[in-house]
């Protein structure tokens, strides 16, 4: 069976951080800002699985478990801190984060 | 030496003023500045009694170096530099300047102690009063031009801030300014003429000068024509002559004693004074003599027009003043040397007279100037009045006064020199005539008639205010019989009564009796200021402020609209324009670039987390294309 | 030919594609169920790419834990917060498309050195099919690992800690 080159799934990774990172830049909501970032990392994730597959070694996917806890703790913390932006705020606009002062 | 330490008494009595102006009270001040002026005086007639006893009649005394000039042309001087020292050379033309100058100046003084008395900035006032004082020593007796010219420019200063001493009125200030840059463009005139003459004659002493330019220069020579026309501008602009006379009406705005003692007794003659003295260089020259002359009788006859005119009583006394530095500049460029320098010191006597009387009239009528609104104050002021008619007689060359033998010294050199001639004689009588008929005016209108002033009048009981004015009085009635002796200066005696040949024998005769016509012209014509109700005086008045020669000539005959069109206004329309010049731009620019970045940094730190996450990226595909390529 | 064909890869490309444009229609909705619907369906079509790639229990994992509890997690939150719509005023396309441009020159221009640093690189390795098996993992995971899955579960006690109280209601001394 042919393989895949490692250069596809690299690029592929690229992409998607790509992807997730204009989302990051362009949308002024948080939620959506928050989602992007999961993509970023979910990309990141891709890249690491290629290589420990390239390697037959099961590091590549112990790194896809720490990044996914790190999602994970992140997004809770993230959506926490949202539900409080919105009670501030009383919108979502990340620019109204512009000051240091709460 | 007593001449040495001549100029230093002022000169400290001016520091210690300055360093503790405030702190001194009225009479710790007067007694510092009025004291230093009595030793002044006292010194020079000392001085001036030991120069008979002094070789070739001079006395002179070097202070110290002040620098040294290199040589660009070979002269018939050594090859050494040329130094220029502060050195002090006194003689019988410098003796009679330092005697009129501090004599004068410590009568001057005296009165402005009372007059300027309750001013809060007394010490200040006389503080520069004394500066002024020190300036004029040191441009008398200063041995060559370059000192010469610290002591012009010192006076020039000086000018410049006792016109605007009280300087919370914009007018004083503008005035001073145009009184200095006035002054300026004929300082500028003379320095380029001491540069003219040291590259010509290798030295700028005073004596090795005219030893250098009797063996060098031909007469009528290039060189002696322009240096001396150089120089003629710089007296131009010092005495308030043809066409840098414009300075000096308006220079009225400062106090009355400084009017007396600068723009009456002692500044306004520094011209004549270079003149007299770089005699040597303008005999080889007798074209620029000839401008002298023209510029003299010129000026006596406008001033003299511009009088007629005025309403203000100091502005009567400026163009009186323009016109009798008029005389002496006629008389110079005559070659009458000795009787312009005479008149000189008579004028001093009596202008300064005239002034600090019309100040005392202005005082006890509180500071109205306006002729118009005085008169009958003979009645009133008797004291004034007849002191005031003191100093008129002397002014309009009445026999048996000291203004008389030195007006008829300078008028009777005029017809038969070679650089003057008949058509100046007749400028000088009809000037004469004028003079009187303003005088007159003057008197009939302030003195005479019926008063038209409303309001008290308290006139100044001080005893040392009448001492000074009556010690002025006398010497303006006995100054004519002062002996000047000239002869080792220059080629001629005071007083010239000759009867050389061509001259025509009625012309003394005509000269003495021309004030007289010109009394009893103004009795006549201005009867109606003598006598008239002051509803008529007033309405004369209203009348002549709408006439328009009347208003020409008040306006000194066009000159300061001819000047402000002609100069001012294209020089400040072009400044305007250049005002954001190429080196402006340069500056802008600096601060443009700046803010720019300014800009640039300020908009990076928005605190919008978006453009921060951007930043990263931006920075990391910089540094990953950088590290590409 | 037939052999690049083989359904396997193709699977694999098929996959990848599905991941990338559901991924850009993720950040292009104005409707967020829509757009996290669309996350889960990337985050989905990843899980098969790495199941291709000889991953099973990371394709479990991305399953079970980010499409099924993280994504739950931003679902229920959107649902009890109110957040479902994008109000115009953070919707990009409300401003025009303007807006997208510096942004994508930017991220097009970190792609192109991204993929120019891997063209460069000269990447020979090829993937290998062998499955790595969640006992593989295991075994790594309690052996040189294990710090880090202590400091992981630290984090996640952290995680927990600020979620709960970040958004505690006012009753009980929270600040929502």
């Amino acid at each position: 069976m042919t393989t895949i080159p490692l250069e596809h799934v690299l690029i592929l990774a690229s992409i998607l951080f790509i992807i997730g990172f204009v989302g990051v830049i362009v949308r002024k909501n948080t939620l959506f800002m928050l989602m992007s970032l999961e993509v970023m990392l979910n990309a990141v994730g891709v890249a690491f699985i290629g290589a420990g597959s390239v390697w037959q070694a099961a590091d590549g996917q112990v790194m896809f478990i720490l990044i996914l806890t790190l999602a994970a703790a992140e997004v809770a913390v993230g959506l926490a801190l949202l539900v409080r932006m919105q009670h501030c705020f009383k919108s979502l606009d990340i620019d109204c984060l512009n000051q240091l002062k709460g | 030496m007593l001449l040495a330490v001549l100029p230093f008494y002022p000169l400290i009595s001016f520091l210690l003023l300055i360093l503790f102006k405030k702190r001194l009270s009225w009479a710790q001040a007067s007694f510092l500045s009025v004291g230093a002026m009595f030793l002044c005086t006292l010194t020079s007639f000392i001085l001036v009694f030991s120069l008979d006893s002094a070789p070739d009649n001079v006395i002179s005394v070097h202070l110290w170096q002040w620098f040294t000039l290199g040589l660009s042309v070979p002269s018939a001087s050594s090859a050494t530099e040329s130094a220029i020292n502060f050195a002090f050379y006194l003689d019988a033309l410098s003796a009679v300047m330092i005697c009129v100058v501090s004599g004068v100046g410590f009568l001057i003084h005296f009165f402005a102690m009372i007059y300027m008395k309750d001013d809060e900035n007394y010490s200040r006032f006389m503080a520069y009063m004394n500066l002024f004082i020190v300036a004029m020593l040191i441009l008398v007796l200063a041995d060559n031009l370059v000192l010469l010219y610290l002591g012009w420019e010192g006076v020039g200063l000086c000018s410049f801030l006792l016109i605007g001493f009280w300087y919370q009125e914009k007018e004083n200030v503008l005035a001073a300014r145009k009184a200095f840059i006035v002054t300026r463009v004929g300082d500028t005139a003379m320095a380029i003429g001491l540069f003219m003459l040291f590259n010509s004659l290798g030295s700028l002493n005073i004596q090795e000068l005219s030893s250098l330019a009797t063996m060098q220069w031909s007469i009528e020579s290039e060189q002696a024509y322009w240096i001396c026309l150089m120089l003629l501008g710089g007296a131009v602009g010092k005495s308030a002559q043809l066409p840098l006379q414009t300075w000096l009406p308006d220079a009225m705005a400062g106090p009355t004693p400084v009017s007396a003692l600068i723009h009456a007794a002692t500044m306004v003659t520094a011209g004549v004074y270079l003149i007299a003295r770089m005699n040597a260089l303008f005999s080889l020259s007798p074209e620029v003599m000839n401008y002298v002359a023209w510029v003299g009788g010129s000026t006596l006859l406008l001033a003299g027009f511009a009088a007629l005119a005025q309403s203000d009583i100091k502005r009567i006394l400026a163009y009186s003043t323009m016109s009798q530095i008029g005389y002496m500049m006629l008389g110079l460029g005559a070659g009458a040397w000795s009787a312009s320098i005479f008149h000189l010191m008579t004028h001093a006597f009596f202008k300064a007279l005239l002034f600090l009387t019309a100040g005392a009239v202005i005082y006890a009528l509180h500071h109205q100037q306006n002729i118009f609104k005085m008169g009958g104050m003979a009645k009133k002021l008797p004291f004034e009045t007849s002191l005031f008619a003191i100093g008129l007689l002397c002014l309009m060359a009445i026999p048996g006064t000291s203004g008389f033998f030195s007006k008829e010294a300078i008028i009777g050199e005029l017809w038969s020199s070679s650089t003057a001639g008949a058509a100046l004689w007749w400028c000088a009588i009809f000037g004469a005539l004028i003079t009187s008929i303003y005088s007159c005016r003057l008197f009939f209108l302030v003195f005479l008639g019926n008063t038209r002033f409303t309001g008290a009048i308290e006139s100044s009981q001080s005893k040392r205010l009448k001492g000074a004015l009556i010690t002025l009085a006398v010497l303006s009635l006995i100054g004519g019989f002062i002996a000047l002796d000239f002869n080792t200066i220059f080629n001629s005696s005071v007083i010239a009564w000759s009867d050389s040949g061509q001259e025509p024998s009625w012309l003394h005769t005509v000269a003495i009796a021309t004030p007289f016509v010109g009394i009893l012209i103004s009795w006549l014509y201005f009867k109606v200021y003598r006598v008239a109700l002051p509803e008529e005086v007033a309405r004369l008045a209203e009348k002549s402020e709408t006439h328009f020669i009347i208003r020409f000539c008040r306006n000194g005959l066009g000159f300061d609209w001819l000047y402000s069109n002609v100069i001012v206004t294209p020089f400040t329309f072009i400044a305007k324009l250049n005002k954001r010049d190429v080196v402006d731009q340069i500056l802008m620019g600096t601060a443009w670039y700046v803010t720019l970045w300014r800009d640039v940094l300020s908009a990076s730190q928005n605190g919008l987390i978006r453009w921060y996450a951007a930043g990263f990226a931006f920075g990391l595909v910089v540094i990953v294309g950088a590290w590409l390529l | 030919m037939i052999k690049e064909l083989a359904s396997i890869e193709s699977l694999f490309y098929l996959a990848a594609s599905i991941a990338v444009i559901a991924s850009l229609k993720v950040v292009s909705r104005k409707n967020t169920i829509h757009a996290l619907l669309y996350l889960v369906v990337s985050l989905l079509a990843v899980a098969v790419c790495f199941y291709l790639m000889g991953a099973p229990f990371a394709a479990g994992l991305e399953v079970i834990v980010y499409a099924g509890a993280i994504l739950v997690l931003f679902v229920f939150a959107v649902m009890m917060f109110g957040l479902s719509q994008d109000d115009v005023k953070h919707a990009p396309q409300a401003k025009g498309i303007s807006h997208w441009v510096g942004p994508v020159i930017l991220a097009l221009c970190l792609l192109a050195e991204i993929l120019f640093t891997i063209e460069s690189a000269d990447v020979q390795q090829r993937l290998n099919a062998t499955i790595v098996s969640s006992k593989d993992v295991g075994i790594l995971l309690y052996g040189p690992y294990l710090l880090a899955v202590e400091i992981a579960s630290f984090l996640l006690l952290a995680g927990l800690v600020a979620g709960y109280h970040y958004a505690k209601p006012e009753a009980q001394g929270g600040h929502l």
